[in-house]
């Protein structure tokens, strides 16, 4: 961990003017990827501006009918919160999928869509990655790849999206809020939000320097039948092999949204389309366009059977 | 005390203490904090500055340069240590690579410097500064590639690595049934909770090391011969252990340069080896390819049985002993076994939890299930007609000591309900879930080590024991209590109990599973000493005198412990030393492990129901902590069964999946209920404690059981672990 200064910023304006002016700041929320990723010098800010103190930990009702999430709303409050286990339960679901009960009690809302993917390449400093280390090359690719990502990958990264929370803010739709340096407001619709690698997989989201997550906004109810099935190594703390958020409707309509598959929270709309065709069809319409490993390419078949297996439990539930 | 008969009716047969379950006694310093581990010496060594160990970023090689001047001039640095400047090191017996590298680099991420600094925060960070030109070799990374070059390894603890007896080629070919299979075990890590640590202080050339080590008189030796320094100067302190599971049976670079590092800085150092550091950077246990072959009549009766295994070393190492077992536990007049030793140049292998058997049932056990539906026989029964009441290699002139396999698979068939089992695979749906059972034996070799202990009355009549046994969370402090209590009439709390150290007399340490029998041997020759002292005392004499309630008494007389003992106290030190019984009787531990798992019908998540086992292992001291030594172990066999593996990187050379967010051990949420039953089993064989080992027992064909049971589940027979969900899809859609 290299030497930076801090400070706790007063307001959210002043927290971005703070973030624009130094060089090498970072904003700290929980702290609970940024923290290890110093400590392993894979981040090196030279300022942190903790926000934890702004405000910005409610969770309001919108006048479209919707929920506006502050930024600092912890994983454990948001998965708690009732408005969003009877209205957004997918949400819920996949938020207590992630990490460990300690850990969503400190991550937050902005945190966790900012968090780094988890392959080990970028991981291990003396190791080629062109996201930790722009043009050493991928260590990945040609190395031990099982876990990473088989969609929206590109020549120079295979890194995945390791986030569960993610996924089901891709599936519901939402936004993120943010306010620049000049008090500048934006409302980014999340599919936008996240940039796939191509050349330049060290930028990993639209934000620009000095950008704050002020807010997550969902879009009012959408009904139906909330599931996320995360599929993994062990029964907990583990990162996905293969994650699915799902919304069943009534009518035989259903949207999806995959995790530990994409380069970022991955969403197709032919996928949703295909949804009264059955698993096989959307898992098709899902992949299209995937570039598997000999280590990953199992992906592939456990989207279909993770899907099958949705499929089922809501024949089951009708 | 020479023990090389029998043991007869003697003092812990009373069974007052010892055999009754007892919370551990050095539970409430460890959960309330006040427990002293070794990285948080601050009692001991004030002052301590903190060392940051600098790993090779090359598999094999050398080091071209080295430029340390930005670390030197970082803020807050007080020195650094290097090959270059730590004068002449040798090396110790049991490590295979230097623990401090250079110019010549080993393995990845051995160390090659040590940056010491005011503290951790700056000790971290300015070893980020130290510049390294490396000159990379290729080397050799994959065993599968590298297995046609396996050699003959020497003997392993007097052990050849190859073993003959009949004709098994003529048997096999001539069998009914025959099973021939390749299995696959890959690296594994420790995973303990408490990372290597050493605090280090030097006064004058005395050197003292508190650091986390389970053989304290083996490490001493090994810090001595490395620094060139006399075993006289080099005291050990290691009272509370956060566990080790092998990886900390030899001294390692924490200890080595924390020592160097005082020596440096003229301050006391403290170094851990870092989380991600540690796959890398110390032991693991080595991957194996094993092959099994068993021709059996159509009755299952084994004629031949042959099991060869290939596991890989840097040069000088030794190979995985997974065929041991296979010498062992099954009849059968026509047997092989053969280890091949490959050189690999990964970081080093060496003994984890049941070295050798662990990973040999993982492979022996699904063999011997394969045979069980070949030959049409329930797999309890199968094992039940192949049991063998003497060592089928030597013959009847070697009986096992005591063997009571069949007991366990009969009584653990029983409390599982394995009854209901249906022999033919996929057949049982529950829900979403495929459910199927799974049985394994356990076997473990049951090994006595030489064990020294000091014993003493104090003047207030309360017993102390001092031996250099270690507690690597296993409950020592609490069955060398229930020992010294039992021997000489006292409650448990009236017994304070000192381990760990050095100046106390050396013992067997903590390894093997041969703690705690060896251990308590000692305490119990160190008593029957202090005994004799006390009734000469008393004016008793010695064969007649008994020891209770705090009394020495002989008839209707009796005095206090405390009176006898007077103003000074009374103290009596000896060792148990153990004799040729463990040649002239085969000894070992033995179990039967029954698993029942469900396997999603989409996704083939595995998921494990119940849990459940019977066990032989001689006496058991405190059957609390015996519990708990067997499920954790049974845990750590799910583990290799589903999820843990170091991924290798054969390019690099080195286990890409180095923390423990990426390298998967079972969490809560993976283990259900598990049942353990101990077979009443008293083993006169083994000590005069007349028990065994059992802490590697539980581990030994658990993960078996478990792939047994997923064959049962799905009808999908699994051999490379660990097995996960992509293996499983793989083998269903081909």
């Amino acid at each position: 961990m290299k030497s930076f200064t801090y400070e706790r910023a007063t307001s959210v304006q002043a927290a971005a003017k703070a973030a624009a002016s130094v060089q090498g700041a970072r904003f700290i929320a929980g702290g609970t990827n940024l923290l290890d990723l110093m400590k392993l010098q894979i981040e090196t800010p030279t300022h942190l501006i903790d926000v934890n103190h702004l405000g910005l930990d409610r969770i309001e009702e919108t006048p479209e009918g919707g929920l506006r999430i502050g930024a600092l709303v912890r994983n454990t409050d948001l998965a708690a919160d009732k408005r969003v286990r009877r209205d957004y339960a997918v949400l819920s679901r996949a938020l207590v999928a992630g990490a460990s009960g300690q850990l969503r009690n400190k991550a937050t809302t902005g945190g966790n869509l900012l968090q780094r993917t988890r392959c080990p390449y970028f991981y291990d400093t003396r190791m080629p990655c062109n996201k930790r280390q722009p043009g050493s090359g991928c260590g990945a690719m040609q190395g031990m790849s099982r876990s990473l990502a088989i969609l929206g990958v590109s020549d120079a990264c295979i890194a995945q999206h390791p986030s569960d929370m993610a996924v089901a803010m891709r599936l519901l739709d939402s936004a993120v809020d943010t306010i620049d340096a000049n008090g500048a407001t934006r409302s980014i619709p999340i599919a936008d939000f996240h940039l796939l690698p191509g050349d330049t997989p060290q930028r990993e989201t639209l934000l620009k320097p000095g950008e704050m997550i002020t807010a997550v906004t969902l879009p009012k109810p959408i009904g139906g039948a909330h599931v996320y099935r995360k599929v993994r190594d062990r029964a907990s703390y583990a990162f996905a092999l293969v994650s699915v958020a799902a919304v069943f409707g009534k009518d035989g309509t259903a949207r999806f949204a995959f995790g530990g598959i994409g380069a970022k929270p991955w969403r197709v709309a032919a996928a949703d389309a295909a949804a009264k065709q059955g698993p096989k069809a959307v898992a098709e319409a899902a992949l299209t366009g995937a570039r598997t490993t000999h280590h990953n390419d199992f992906k592939k078949l456990l989207v279909e059977r993770t899907l099958a297996s949705l499929y089922r439990q809501q024949e089951a539930r009708a | 005390m020479k023990f090389d008969q029998p043991a007869g009716i003697n003092p812990i047969d009373r069974g007052r203490v010892i055999g009754i379950p007892h919370d551990r006694i050095d539970g409430a310093a460890k959960v309330t904090g006040t427990a002293p581990y070794a990285y948080e010496r601050h009692d001991a060594a004030p002052n301590a500055a903190y060392g940051w160990i600098v790993g090779s970023a090359i598999a094999k090689g050398r080091i071209a340069a080295m430029d340390l001047r930005a670390a030197e001039g970082a803020p807050g640095v007080l020195g650094v240590v290097t090959h270059a400047n730590a004068g002449k090191l040798g090396k110790g017996s049991m490590n295979t690579a230097p623990l401090l590298g250079g110019p010549q680099i080993d393995h990845y991420e051995q160390a090659v410097a040590l940056v010491i600094a005011d503290t951790f925060e700056n000790a971290r960070d300015a070893a980020k500064l130290v510049r390294i030109d490396y000159v990379a070799d290729a080397g050799k990374y994959d065993l599968a590639a590298e297995s046609i070059r396996g050699v003959m390894p020497p003997d392993s603890f007097g052990s050849p690595a190859d073993s003959k007896v009949g004709d098994f080629d003529s048997g096999f070919a001539a069998a009914a049934v025959t099973v021939d299979q390749r299995y696959t075990t890959p690296d594994h890590s420790h995973a303990m909770m408490e990372p290597h640590a050493t605090t280090a202080a030097w006064n004058g050339d005395r050197l003292t090391l508190w650091t986390s080590n389970q053989m304290i008189d083996w490490g001493v030796g090994e810090v001595a011969k490395t620094l060139g320094i006399p075993r006289a100067n080099v005291r050990l302190v290691s009272p509370y252990i956060g566990g080790g599971f092998g990886s900390k049976l030899f001294v390692r670079a924490d200890a080595v340069l924390a020592a160097l590092g005082a020596k440096r800085v003229g301050r006391p150092v403290k170094v851990a080896i870092a989380r991600h550091q540690i796959p890398n950077n110390t032991t693991h246990r080595p991957a194996t390819i094993q092959r099994i072959r068993i021709g059996a009549d159509k009755h299952g009766l084994i004629d031949a049985i042959g099991h060869e295994v290939w596991s890989g070393d840097l040069p000088g190492g030794g190979p995985e002993t997974a065929a041991m077992q296979t010498r062992l536990l099954y009849r059968g007049p026509n047997r092989m076994t053969a280890h091949r030793l490959v050189t690999l140049n990964l970081p080093e292998g060496n003994a984890m939890r049941a070295p050798g058997e662990a990973v040999g049932l993982l492979a022996l056990e699904v063999a011997m299930d394969e045979l069980a539906e070949a030959c049409g026989v329930d797999p309890v029964e199968l094992r039940i007609r192949n049991d063998v009441q003497y060592d089928p290699e030597a013959g009847p002139q070697r009986p096992f000591s005591s063997r009571k396999l069949v007991e366990c698979l009969r009584a653990g068939a029983d409390r599982f309900g394995w009854a209901k089992r249906n022999p033919k695979p996929g057949q049982v749906r529950d829900g979403r879930w495929l459910v199927g059972m799974g049985v394994a034996a356990a076997f473990r070799n049951n090994v006595a080590m030489k064990s020294g202990a000091r014993i003493g009355v104090d003047g207030a009549g309360r017993v102390i024991v001092e031996t250099d046994m270690t507690d690597i969370g296993t409950g020592s402090y609490t069955i060398i209590g229930q020992t010294a209590a039992e021997m000489l009439g006292v409650t448990l709390d009236q017994v304070t109990v000192r381990l760990g150290d050095s100046r106390f007399p050396a013992s067997a340490g903590s390894g093997g599973q041969w703690g705690a029998n060896s251990s308590t041997a000692g305490v119990y020759a160190a008593a029957m000493a202090l005994r004799a002292m006390l009734a000469e005392k008393a004016g008793y004499p010695a064969d007649q005198a008994q020891f209770d309630d705090g009394l020495v008494k002989l008839g209707n007389q009796s005095q206090t412990l405390a009176s006898l003992a007077g103003r000074e106290g009374l103290w009596a030190e000896d060792s148990i030393d153990f004799g040729d019984l463990d040649k002239r009787y085969a000894q070992a531990t033995f179990g039967a492990h029954f698993c029942e798992v469900g396997v999603d019908i989409d996704t083939a998540e595995i998921r494990i129901r119940r849990m459940g086992g019977a066990f032989a292992a001689g006496r058991i001291l405190n059957p609390k902590s015996a519990r708990s030594q067997v499920i954790g172990a049974m845990t750590m066999g799910v583990g290799a069964a589903l999820m843990e593996a170091l991924d290798v990187d054969t390019r690099f050379g080195f286990f890409v999946n180095h923390d423990m967010a990426e390298y998967l051990v079972p969490v809560h949420a993976d283990i259900p209920p598990q049942d353990v039953l101990f077979i009443e089993e008293l083993d006169d064989k083994s000590s005069p404690m007349k028990a065994k080992g059992v802490g590697e027992l539980g581990i030994c064909g658990a993960g078996a059981a478990v792939a047994n049971a997923i064959y049962n589940a799905t009808g999908i027979r699994l051999r490379d672990y660990p097995l996960t969900i992509d293996k499983l899809l793989k083998a269903q859609a081909a």
